[in-house]
């Protein structure tokens, strides 16, 4: 094929979801054995576009040539048909099949499985050999970890002979070793010819690994360049169409005496798997304790046990008093008489009901503190519904109408609700799980600011996040976890991020 | 897709769903070599055509209003009873022993704790099931399907053993005069309205309506109510705001059943004025139309509920002046839960598809 | 206490008879949860192939053209919930009872219609029935095997002498364990009951394996549905299912959903079927009367103790139940 024809050539793709516009006039082309980034924040449309590559969904308008043959990618068949193998952020196995059968479904090669299995066994090997992606064929997915999941992925696309590879956000569930892995494969995939878009939020992945750039924004691609050309900075001009404060203005936090103490936490999960081991800390008055980690390594448990989400084993205790982490007086609802507010790591899942209104919402969790009462065993909804614009007023929620359902506003505006409510009810503690996931720019500095303004009234605050720089920019203090252990503890001012990453990856020695 | 707004929803999706559902079974009557036409006005006749006939249609309305919103709460709490039958079984049961055991002075007293009674056997019904479901997740589809075969088992050995009255059929003895509810007549008459004393609708009729406001109050105005609903929408966020499931399930189970068991008070106290077998005749069952039809609230229930009641005496009419037997009302039934169900996703993009071609699209809504 | 008499042989013949539509509603049920979709309506639609088969093979004079109606019969009602739960997204459960309504009242109201015998077809004979296959030196008469040795007395009456559609169900169990696990369609079946997105990206059609997997399950129970019509009893009676549907679902479940534990759980539900029939058996095992109406009872005890989790713990298909809807 001639070198001058692009793998991949995209001109003019739009696909809208009913009023709301995910891409629009899309165009850009990719270069065979190249690797191409795809930049953009969270719900600037990445992942709608790839999945139209990929026949996930199918565009409204526009035209998609591979090695200038223009194709109809109706479906997930043509795409595969065509050379597009693609790897999601949400893996698609089989967590009861094995790494076997989760290649080899819709690439059997016949009506009867055995031979097929035989025959795929061998390519297999033969194919995780030449590109360094090492598996264990007979293993359940469900027992192999996210970064064997993650090559098994690739080597189905593999399988299915696929030349263009898509990755969305593969190293979301990574450590930074991991991450390093995952490139080196990546590379060798180039070496090899295969043409590689790598879909990310994160400028430094872009910078480590990619040839060109297309910067999306607002369902737009903003631009495309040559990596070699742009700096960190202009891609994250490109990206948020402003300057970014990477800093976030804090004055020195002036701790006090522990608020929350943790000592011997475990959390064992309902397969029995123990996901947090034995961890002890303590959150102090007027700081913000940081907990840095890949995700799915026991952060997300220890905030949802201190929530009153889920059981545990430990004990804890909150400004000196004993809370219980089983049976009676262990669920949300004692938390937050206790005095612990939360801001839950997934608002659409736990911390609004899509389908109530803004001020039903508002009520979530205190519906029966004696403010929202009234006599008898009556809800006070006109206490509620004034409350609620006041919230509204105060935390800048748009629109300003408190009976409109949560499913109606933006993202940010949704996060502001649920701000609002857990910081205006005044805890003493609050626990804080990826406040800026799926927000806007904008929002995003507002919350932090409220964070902040909290912690300088003498609060304890709780922070998880997988974002290192809201970690770096937000906390005082942090703690990193890593397969449910606190390997270190930093203070934030005295450390950075690749100290923290390898502390992500579990490597104490090298950290220290 | 395009947002409807509510109150298209609460009244087109119906009335469409409704429609398709007539239409089918008038097809189905014609295919039985009846006239669908002639079938509808012996229906409509049958159920509205005289003091008589209401008397029977609001007699069947005060069974479907109590069993449709004892489904419509457990789905307010997203849970699936379709034990209704059971529980109103043993409702009975808990009717007949306090009319039969206790001596009564007047009806007055007797329907408070006829009352009391019902509702407390329905809901000890519905307290298996729920409390399965709560601590074991077993599925209350199966088991409460399970308890209604036991119920039936259950009355069907105490009918024709412990406490069979004298005579052939297994059933009770007769109720004490005491206990007889004033029909709807007799409380039309002081007011100057002349009422048909033959049919059976009585007192109970009010007692429903009193029940259905109940219902929209514990649901919408109550903080029980609010944790209820916020369950039936999404178990994770409720247990983030400290609702207990399993205390949501099994109260919500046990209003269920308690409300399934007040039937009781209409068709053994009211109506039967003793125990009989088979005394629930199906109701349990169309609550599970009722409630869908009424999309849950109280006031769609009764709505619904007054359709039904038509439906069914309707429908016993035609089967006396027709080929076409009672079990008619069953395929209707079906057929409106089929559609305002099951289909409903199908129903309601047409409904959506002319609002936004009437309307233009509604920007509200963003997408990740 | 008489432990032989749990043993009687008359009940346990009668457990394979009842095991049968049980049986066979099992692994329907199986195929379509397996796939992904919750069929509460396995009573319903066999409801409508025991009218279906009843009324066909009375018209026709053939058992066998009647199981064909039967499986159509069952077969569009299987369609009717796959249009509602795999095409329209709706709720399952819903689709489910709604087909059991239907199929408890079109049946009746068509058997009134048609035959004008209060709801029930005629009573079948001859060709009509599927008539009982004795096997090769089996005896026949009851005085022959009252007299006969053990072993002749379990040949003859447990091995030999049922229906071919018993001997039917029994082989289904091995060949749905090969097409589960053995074939390509199985492998997709189970994958897209997981996890349906995985088979979506792997280029394989969601909706046209759930709806294979929701024809199999009709034909399933149109051949349970035509075995109580024209084999265990002779025609269709009002509502002959008697619940047999709800008892094959907790069958699935004590099984796992695995088929040959099917076969065990649904021969187990099948033999106390068969022993509340005698409440002689039952006053020999337990020692004291109980009443008939109360035996009756029994197997939807058992269904709701096996609920309650007698067995551990049941972890169904993952994507069980729920639509499937891109991009989630």
């Amino acid at each position: 094929m001639p070198q001058d024809c692009p793998a991949i050539s995209i001109r003019d793709v739009s696909k809208s979801f009913g009023p709301i516009v995910a891409n629009k006039n899309i165009t850009f082309d990719v270069m065979p054995g190249t690797i191409h980034g795809i930049i953009g924040e969270n719900g600037a449309g990445k992942s709608t576009l790839m999945s139209i590559l990929y026949g996930y969904y199918r565009a409204d308008t526009g035209d998609i040539a591979i090695n200038g043959q223009p194709v109809q990618i109706a479906n997930s068949q043509a795409a595969i048909a065509a050379g597009i193998g693609m790897v999601f952020q949400h893996f698609k196995l089989i967590d009861t099949f094995t790494v076997l059968e989760n290649v080899l479904l819709g690439a059997e090669g016949g009506r009867v499985l055995r031979g097929a299995m035989a025959d795929a066994r061998t390519s297999l090997e033969a194919l995780s050999r030449d590109y360094g992606l090492e598996i264990d064929q007979d293993a359940l997915v469900s027992d192999i970890g996210v970064g064997m999941q993650q090559r098994v992925e690739i080597l189905k696309a593999l399988y299915r002979n696929a030349e263009i590879l898509i990755l969305d956000e593969p190293t979301g569930v990574l450590t930074p070793k991991e991450a390093d892995q995952l490139f080196a494969i990546l590379k060798r995939l180039r070496d090899e010819g295969k043409t590689t878009i790598l879909i990310t939020h994160k400028l430094r992945e872009i910078m480590d690994i990619t040839d060109t750039v297309s910067v999306m924004r607002r369902g737009e691609i903003i631009d495309t360049l040559p990596t070699s050309g742009c700096t960190p900075q202009k891609l994250a001009e490109l990206m948020v169409g402003r300057k970014v404060m990477m800093q976030v203005d804090k004055a020195v936090a002036k701790p006090g005496p522990a608020v929350l103490q943790v000592k011997g936490l475990s959390v064992t999960d309902e397969r029995g798997v123990q996901r947090v081991k034995s961890i002890s800390f303590d959150v102090k008055a007027g700081e913000i304790l940081g907990i840095a980690g890949v995700s799915g390594n026991g952060q997300s448990e220890v905030l949802e046990v201190l929530g009153g989400c889920s059981a545990a084993q430990g004990d804890i205790t909150l400004n000196g008093d004993a809370l219980p982490l089983k049976g009676r007086g262990s669920d949300a609802a004692s938390r937050r008489v206790a005095g612990i507010g939360h801001i839950p790591e997934d608002r659409h899942r736990d911390a609004l009901i899509m389908n109530h209104t803004a001020w039903e919402n508002i009520a979530f969790g205190y519906h029966r503190s004696p403010k929202f009462r009234r006599h008898g065993m009556l809800m006070n909804d006109a206490a509620i519904q004034a409350d609620t614009a006041a919230k509204m007023e105060r935390f800048d929620v748009r629109p300003r109408d408190p009976y409109l359902a949560a499913k109606n506003f933006s993202g940010g505006n949704q996060q502001k609700l649920v701000v609002a409510r857990e910081i205006e009810n005044n805890p003493d503690l609050l626990l804080v799980g990826q406040p800026t996931r799926g927000v806007d720019i904008g929002a995003i500095e507002f919350i932090h600011q409220q964070i902040i303004a909290l912690r300088d009234q003498g609060k304890a605050i709780l922070l998880v996040s997988v974002e290192l720089d809201e970690i770096l920019a937000l906390t005082d203090r942090v703690i990193v976890m890593f397969d449910g252990e606190i390997m270190g503890e930093r203070q934030t001012a005295q450390t950075n991020a690749n100290e923290l990453g390898l502390l992500m990856a579990g490597m104490r020695q090298e950290a220290a | 897709m395009f947002a409807l707004p509510k109150w298209a929803d609460i009244v087109f999706v119906p009335m469409l769903s409704l429609l398709s559902a007539a239409v089918i079974s008038a097809l189905f009557v014609a295919a039985i070599g009846e006239n669908p036409w002639l079938a509808a006005k012996v229906m409509v006749n049958g159920a509205f055509g005289s003091s008589y006939a209401w008397g029977y249609t609001l007699y069947y309305t005060t069974n479907f209003i109590f069993t449709g919103l004892a489904v419509a709460v457990a789905f307010q709490a997203r849970i699936f009873n379709i034990g209704g039958e059971g529980q109103a079984m043993l409702g009975g049961l808990g009717v007949a022993l306090v009319c039969l055991y206790i001596p009564w002075p007047h009806w007055s007293l007797a329907l408070v704790v006829s009352s009391i009674g019902a509702a407390a056997f329905g809901a000890l019904w519905a307290l298996g099931p729920a409390y399965l479901q709560a601590k074991r997740g077993s599925h209350i589809v199966i088991t409460t399907i399970m308890t209604n075969f036991v119920a039936a088992g259950l009355l069907n050995y105490l009918l024709i053993g412990p406490i069979k009255g004298e005579g052939m059929a297994p059933a009770t003895a007769k109720f004490p005069e005491t206990t007889s509810l004033p029909s709807l007549a007799d409380l039309l008459a002081p007011i100057g309205i002349p009422f048909s004393a033959q049919s059976p609708v009585n007192i109970t009729f009010l007692v429903a309506l009193v029940s259905a406001f109940s219902v929209w109050v514990l649901i919408w105005k109550t903080r029980l109510g609010y944790e209820i609903r916020c369950f039936g929408q999404s178990v994770r966020a409720a247990q983030y705001a400290g609702i207990s499931a399993s205390k949501i399930t099994i109260v919500a189970m046990m209003i269920s059943g308690g409300l399934a068991g007040l039937m009781a008070i209409n068709n053994v106290m009211g109506e039967a004025e003793s125990l009989v077998l088979n005394a629930v005749e199906g109701a349990g069952f169309i609550g599970i139309a009722v409630a869908l039809m009424g999309r849950s609230h109280p006031m769609g229930v009764v709505l619904a509920a007054v359709l039904f009641g038509a439906l069914y005496q309707g429908g016993a009419e035609l089967a006396l002046q027709s080929n076409i037997p009672r079990d008619m009302i069953i395929v209707i039934q079906a057929l409106v839960i089929i559609f305002t169900g099951a289909l409903n996703n199908m129903m309601r993009a047409p409904v959506e598809f002319a609002w936004f071609m009437l309307r233009g699209p509604q920007t509200r809504g963003t997408k990740d | 206490m008489d432990i032989t008499a749990l043993f009687d042989l008359a009940v346990l013949d009668g457990a394979i008879r009842f095991a049968v539509p049980l049986l066979l509603a099992c692994l329907a049920g199986l195929f379509s949860e397996r796939a992904g979709v919750v069929d509460i309506g396995l009573e319903g639609k066999m409801l409508m192939a025991a009218f279906m088969s009843a009324s066909a093979a009375y018209v026709t004079g053939s058992a066998w053209v009647g199981m064909l109606a039967g499986v159509a019969g069952a077969v569009a009602l299987s369609l009717l919930h796959g249009l509602a739960s795999i095409t329209f997204r709706g709720n399952q459960l819903i689709s489910g009872v709604a087909i059991n309504f239907f199929g408890a009242g079109v049946t009746v109201v068509a058997a009134q219609s048609w035959f004008a015998q209060g709801g029930r077809t005629p009573q079948l004979s001859g060709a009509a029935r599927f008539e009982t296959l004795n096997w090769p030196g089996a005896l026949t008469k009851i005085r022959e095997i009252n007299d006969a040795p053990l072993v002749m007395r379990i040949y003859s009456e447990l091995i030999s002498g049922h229906s071919i559609i018993t001997y039917l169900a029994v082989l289904t169990v091995p060949a749905t364990w090969w097409i589960l696990y053995r074939t390509r369609f199985g492998l997709r079946l189970r994958a897209v009951g997981e996890n349906p997105a995985a088979v979506d990206t792997a280029g394989i059609s969601v909706v046209r394996l759930r709806y294979s997997a929701v024809i199999i399950c009709g034909i399933l129970c149109g051949v349970a549905g035509a075995y109580l019509a024209t084999s265990l009893q002779a025609g269709f009676t009002r509502d002959m299912t008697a619940g047999r549907g709800y008892i094959a679902l907790a069958a699935l479940i004590f099984a796992k959903w695995r088929p040959w534990h099917a076969l065990g759980a649904t021969v187990l539900f099948g033999y106390l079927q068969a022993l509340s029939l005698r409440p002689d058996v039952v006053e020999r095992i337990a020692t004291i009367r109980v009443q008939g109406q109360l035996l009756d009872v029994l197997p939807y005890l058992l269904t709701i103790l096996i609920l309650a989790g007698l067995i551990g713990r049941a972890i169904p298909p993952r994507a069980a139940g729920e639509p499937y809807v891109k991009g989630q």
